[in-house]
Parts: structure tokens; sequence; C-alpha cells
């Protein structure tokens, strides 16, 4: 319920490192708040005393209540009508906060509705009654230009006070946008994390008999709505990559039986061939400033580490060991990589400078470890451990603080959240009717669940915050 | 290259199927009565040089390998020794190495594993004289697996290098 938490912020601060330092800025809403005409009550200076627990277990969910939004009037609009939507924002809203793990939405069919007046007065004794801490309200208003305004409201109950409010106008077909971003303003100030629910995810949608999957390139916004196919299933694709841009995904294709790197434009659905070369190419990532494509070529039986300009060109070579060097992954200021090589004699993750000088061994467990991902925030490594099963894992950049924190038979590929917070992996199951499925879970271990897919998936990658 | 079998009824299936686009075919087969030379005279309808020639006259067109390796085994050697011999029969022939790797390893890692393997067999036949510009190869890493259980029988058949004649 309402935590005095003084003491567990100053160590969520230490867990996360400087995570406080390198959350990405929040980003700005479209357009300004919108004028109601009514003046709420000032932010209460101790917000603080409102605080979500983000260590070490949800023992205690906070209590949320996010009634449905009025509109201010009601109207057709080019996503649906306003009180329709206004029911469907505090659903996502709803759904955001729910999937993190660290909310419990009442129900919103229990609370009573809201009328546009009060979305900025609200009427607190109704809502102390309700027996939850934290409250959000918001509306929605068609425009005359056919954009949608969402107002979106957050309240401390016990306090009575306005933590924190903010305005989005979008277009139409963006209207989940706008819930996105008020549960995003809603996670942030309460939890003192950086944003992450206006993203989405790229990865393998899988269907069809285990010894000839048919795979297609999808993308989806993170709770799974706007999911659309890329490609057609008449190649295997494997491993798609956002480019910080958004507008672009890298991925490996077996198209003409040749499997090597696309450069794949999601706006216009073309692509082009990222390595005019025979060998083998495979595993690409963009880097964080957009103009390089990290990625492994194998020649002649060996596997190395290359980067390439992103419009192409000639590969440099950054790895040159006789091992399998594979799975390379930038940190967030792009200057470092980390990597997995078996050149010790199994797989073990490195870190090396972008340029390929400096290469050092971080991993040194047992089994084996693999696909590192360097968190948004800089912070963590996440990876494969593979000892009898595969587990995620995180560990810090510097190898130490392992920490396991799944435990099925075979679970693989973390991809972070923009925030650092939550990793995407794909979960294997076992035998002839085995499947993969999408699964996430909190950087702390908790709050396991699968991602609603329409088939089945592989190789999901969590694009950045959208703008 | 291949040589075309000469049985009354092959060739005038040929002819029908050559008529399907209306054209005279460019050699005619031979007359009923005459024999052609070559050296079989099978009245199967297998031509010599082909895939299916390659995988009925070899001990296999599949090399195994250990979970993680990519050597060569006794087993796998007398196996290449077979299709090497096939190969110099046939010079002109080319052939496609597959590399695959089970389930149990993470998936890049297989792609490049599979190329190990590829590579392991194509250098293997390239040692017993097989023009190594005859051989591609390609990794399909753990996307083609053909014994579909998650156990260590499974996975040994899955673990393997296959060489397709491409006809």
């Amino acid at each position: 319920m309402h935590h005095v938490r003084n003491s567990v912020l100053a160590s969520i601060l230490c867990l996360a490192g400087a995570a406080s330092a390198q959350v990405p800025p929040n980003s700005a809403p479209p357009v300004a708040a919108p004028a109601t005409g009514q003046t709420a009550a000032a932010p209460d200076a101790q917000s603080d005393e409102l605080v979500v627990d983000v260590v070490g277990g949800i023992s205690a969910p906070l209590g949320i209540a996010i009634p449905t939004m009025p509109a201010a009037a009601v109207t057709e609009t080019a996503a649906g009508r306003t009180d329709e939507l206004g029911r469907q924002l505090s659903q996502i809203v709803t759904n955001d906060l729910k999937g993190s793990g660290l909310f419990n939405p009442a129900n919103a069919q229990s609370l009573k509705p809201v009328e546009f007046g009060e979305v900025t007065a609200p009427v607190f004794d109704y809502w102390a009654n309700a027996r939850v801490s934290a409250l959000v309200q918001g509306f929605v208003r068609g425009n005359s230009d056919g954009t949608l305004t969402v107002g979106c409201y957050l309240y401390d109950v016990f306090s009575r006070a306005e933590l924190a409010r903010q305005g989005f106008v979008v277009k139409p077909s963006d209207w989940r946008r706008a819930g996105h971003k008020c549960a995003d303003m809603v996670y942030a100030k309460l939890t003192g994390e950086g944003p992450y629910f206006d993203s989405r995810m790229v990865y393998v949608s899988e269907t069809g008999p285990k010894g000839k999957r048919i795979k297609r390139l999808a993308i989806m916004d993170q709770d799974g709505a706007n999911h659309r196919f890329l490609t057609n299933g008449q190649s295997i694709v494997l491993t798609p990559r956002f480019a910080p841009n958004q507008q672009t995904i890298v991925y490996m294709s077996y198209l003409n039986e040749r499997p090597a790197i696309y450069v794949y434009d999601i706006g216009s659905g073309g692509q082009r061939l990222l390595v005019n070369n025979p060998s083998l190419t495979f595993a690409p990532r963009v880097s964080p400033d957009g103009k390089w494509v990290l990625f492994s070529m194998a020649v002649a039986g060996n596997t190395d580490l290359y980067r390439v300009p992103i419009s192409g060109g000639s590969p440099q070579r950054l790895t040159e060991s006789p091992g399998i060097d594979t799975s390379g992954s930038y940190s967030p200021d792009g200057r470092r990589i980390v990597f997995e090589s078996d050149r010790s004699g199994g797989q073990q993750l490195y870190t090396m400078n972008a340029d390929g000088t400096n290469q050092q061994r971080i991993s040194f467990g047992g089994g084996r470890y693999a696909t590192p991902s360097w968190s948004p925030r800089g912070d963590l490594i996440a990876f494969t451990k593979i000892a009898g099963n595969f587990r995620i894992g995180i560990m810090s950049p510097t190898g130490g603080n392992e920490k396991l924190l799944t435990n099925d038979w075979q679970d693989e590929g973390p991809s972070w959240s923009p925030n650092g917070r939550v990793l995407t992996f794909y979960r294997q199951g076992q035998g002839g009717g085995g499947k993969a499925d999408l699964w996430s879970v909190d950087l702390t271990g908790v709050n396991e669940r699968k991602i609603p897919t329409p088939l089945d998936g592989s190789d999901p990658a969590w694009g950045p915050l959208r703008p | 290259m291949a040589k075309l079998t000469t049985t009354l009824m092959v060739a005038s299936a040929l002819l029908a199927t050559a008529a399907c686009t209306k054209k005279r075919p460019a050699v005619l087969p031979p007359a009923p009565g005459e024999t052609a030379t070559g050296p079989t005279t099978t009245t199967d309808t297998v031509t010599p040089g082909s895939r299916a020639d390659f995988e009925r006259s070899v001990t296999s067109n599949t090399i195994n390998f250990a979970l993680d390796q990519y050597d060569i085994d006794p087993r796998a050697r007398e196996i290449l020794d077979s299709q090497s011999q096939w190969l110099a029969r046939y010079p002109n022939v080319a052939i496609t190495l597959e590399g695959h790797a089970d389930e149990r390893g993470t998936r890049e890692y297989n792609l490049a594993l599979g190329d190990r393997r590829a590579n392991a067999a194509k250098n293997y036949l390239a040692a017993r004289g097989v023009n190594p510009a005859r051989i591609s190869t390609i990794s399909y890493g753990k996307e083609r697996p053909i014994a579909l259980g998650s156990d260590e029988a499974s996975w040994a058949q899955n673990r393997r290098a296959v060489t397709i004649v491409m006809n």
C-alpha cells in the first residue's frame, strides 16, 4: 500500500548502479498538456512517500485505480467513438501497469464512472475507500483536424495531491500510443525507472512442423497489439533487430538459399542485401549511432565479428580468433562490444572496443555463455547460460554479480526493454511437438510471463522507446 | 554428362515431353534396335551422375558429429571416401555440403557450427582429390532437424553434414 521508502530508494539507486544517470530522457509528448480550465492541486513535494518497491520481489504491488477516461464530448473519430476510446485507453494503461508486475490495478468495471469535470478534481473520498494508493484519470477529445487529445493525470490518493500530468495529441492511427505514454508517465513517476510501454518488438513468428518451421518476420506493440507480418514465410528468417531510428530492421534470411543479412525498410517494405559476399553473414546488430552494422561472417569454416557501414561497403574485421566469435552487442554509448567466443574451448563472453581492440574475457563460470545483450542502461549484460538447461541471466559488464533469472528447459536470446528493466526471450518446448514462445521477465527474476502472439515465436528484439 | 537410357518406352516418353513444347528435340534418340554406348545399360530411370545415382551409390550422403565438434571421425572418413570416389567418376558434378547442428545450442553459434561442419567435410573431400571449386557450403544451424525428438538419439542424428548433388 503506502510506503515510506527512503532507504529502499537508496538501495534502488545502488542496485541499478548509474542507472538513474543513464535512464533515457523522458520523451516529451507531441504537444504540451492541454488547459482544462481548472487548476489542479500542486504536485506533492513529498511524492517519494508513494514509491513502488522495485527491488527484490514483488511482495506488494501498488494498488492503483485507472477508471475509464471520459470523453470531453462523445464524438466519432477516425479511431472510433471517444467514449469507447476512453474505455480502451484505461484498459491499455491497466494492462501495461499490471504487466510490469509492480502494480495491482483495481477492476475498472467495479469503479464508479468518472465525469469529465472530476478528471482534474478527483473525488478523493471515494478513491480512499476504494483502497488504492494511486489514481489515474484522463480524458479523450476529438480535435477538428482529426487528431485526438488524451489527457493523463496521476494522483496520490492518500495525500490527495496531483503527482503528474501530461497531454498527448496523436493521429487516429496512433491512438493506442497515447495510452502507453500515459502508462509510462505513471510508471516512471512512481517507480523512478525509465519508461518502456510505448515501444514495439520485432520477432520471428513460427508455425508448422518442427523439421520444417515456417518463419516470418513480425512486428507488434510490446503489448501485442498492431501485430503485422513483414515477410511471407517462403524463406527462413532469423534474428531481426531494430536500428535506433526504428525505420529499419536488420535480419538474416535464407532468401534464394543464400543465407545473408538484409536491411529492411519498415515504411516501404523494401530490403537490400547488406554485404555482397559469398560467405555466410548473420547475427546483425546496428550501432547506437545508427551508422554501423556489427555482424558475424563465416569464412571457410571460421566465424569472426565484422562491422560495415549500414549503407553497405567493405566489412572491417574486428576479431581474428580461430574460434567461433559471434553474437556481438554494443554498449549504449557505442564504444564497447560484448560478444561470445569459443576460443577458450567453449562459449564464453568477451568485451572489446568497438574497433576490435582490447578483447577481454568476462565470464568464467561453469557451462557456456552465449547471446549477450548489453542493457540500454549500460549497467548489465544479459545472456543465455547453458549448463544442462538454457537459462536467461545477467551480469555486470566486467563479469561479476552473475544472476540467473529463469529456470526452464531451453530459454534463449534475451533482449532488453528500452528502460533496461525487463527482458524478453523465447522459451522452447521439448520433443517433436515442442514449440517456441515469447516470454518476458523482470531483471530481479520475478514476473515471468508469456507474451501473447498469434502463432508461436522466437528471436524477439525489443525496440527503443518511441519518441 | 548424363546419357539418356535408350529403352523404347523412355525414348517415346521423352519425345512426348519434348512434344509438349511443340519442337523437334535437338538430338534424336537412336532408332529402335540400336544400342547406345555408355557405361550403363540398366533399364531403370536413374541417370548416372545424378543425385539419385549418388545416393544409391555411396555409403551415405550424411556424416555425423559429436556434440559441439566438427572433426571427421573414422566412420565419417569411410563415408566421405566413398563419396569422393563417386565424385571422381563424375568430375563435372557440383555438390553442396549442408552443415547442421542439434537444438541444444544457441541459434547464432549453431549457424557458425554448421558452417564449420560443412567446411570440415569440404576440406576432407578436397584432400581426397575433389576439386573444391565444385563444392559450395551452406549452414542451416539448428533450423532443419531431421530427427524431432529432444533426446540424445535425435540430437546425434541432427549433428550432420549432408552432401547434396546439384542436378
